[in-house]
């Protein structure tokens, strides 16, 4: 299942809606890669609320994201890792060193604006 | 105990990456129906997804059965990932944190051990692998 990936000004907001498969996540980074350079986006929020799990491949995924972004002079924020999620994340050894993650939408849009105005001084 | 009625066991083919999907979500729902916490649902879930990558990176097909077992005062779900590949040439290397063969992240067999009760491994070379895990009910 295709991720919607919607334009609010200067960022691009990912929302997860259902489980994805490898190649839906692939598709998500690629696009989202592309993106970011079509409309010229400073920041890139990935919502992975719905996510029922993150499992090596997918925190993988989402590092690839974060640092290909980073790499096309945009920020990323993964928001909303499911309390559930976070715990067999660290059970099983994986973690998102090095990516930026917030409790939810609101404060993954604080962030990307914070960061904004830094750069700007 | 008696399982649950409607309770049964399922049998998955894994071929590609939509059947570790269907996998982990029949073992959720199947875990969720024996009275799992949301959270042991999302650890079931996980390590089916672990399970059923394996067969699809290295063995190109096999199974995951999910069977609702019960005991005495209590119930559980074992997870047998079976597939008829390569196998493992040396099992003990492949359960070290970190190994991988493939290049990809090597969390796989011992961060699936650490999340079920029970694990057990056997693999044969040219025969293929069958990982059996167990979760209890807490």
């Amino acid at each position: 299942m295709e991720v919607p990936i919607l334009k609010q000004g200067p960022y691009l907001i990912a929302t997860i809606q259902s489980a994805l498969t490898d190649a839906d996540l692939l598709q998500l980074r690629d696009s989202l890669v592309e993106q970011v350079g079509r409309y010229r986006s400073r920041g890139v929020i990935v919502d992975v609320t719905a996510l029922d799990v993150m499992d090596s491949f997918a925190s993988r995924t989402i590092r690839d994201i974060a640092q290909m972004i980073k790499l096309r002079g945009a920020e990323t924020v993964i928001v909303g890792i499911d309390p559930d999620v976070a715990f067999a994340m660290v059970r099983l050894g994986l973690n998102l060193e090095g990516v930026a993650t917030t409790l939810d939408l609101e404060e993954g849009l604080v962030l990307l604006n914070e960061r904004a105005r830094a750069t700007k001084r | 105990m008696r399982l649950p009625p409607g309770v049964e066991e399922a049998k998955v083919p894994i071929q590609s990456d939509t059947d570790i999907v269907t996998a982990r979500q029949r073992g959720r729902m199947l875990a969720t129906q024996l009275g799992f916490t949301s959270g042991d649902a999302t650890i079931v879930a996980t390590a089916i997804s672990e399970l059923a990558r394996n067969i699809v990176l290295y063995a190109k097909g096999g199974e995951v059965l999910l069977t609702p077992v019960e005991s005495r005062d209590n119930y559980g779900l074992v997870i047998t990932a079976r597939d008829e590949g390569e196998g493992i040439a040396d099992v003990r290397q492949a359960m070290q944190d970190g190994y991988s063969t493939s290049g990809r992240l090597g969390v796989g067999l011992p961060g699936v051990k650490r999340l079920m009760d029970e694990f057990e491994i056997v693999s044969e070379a040219g025969k293929g692998t069958t990982v059996t895990v167990k979760k209890w009910k807490r």
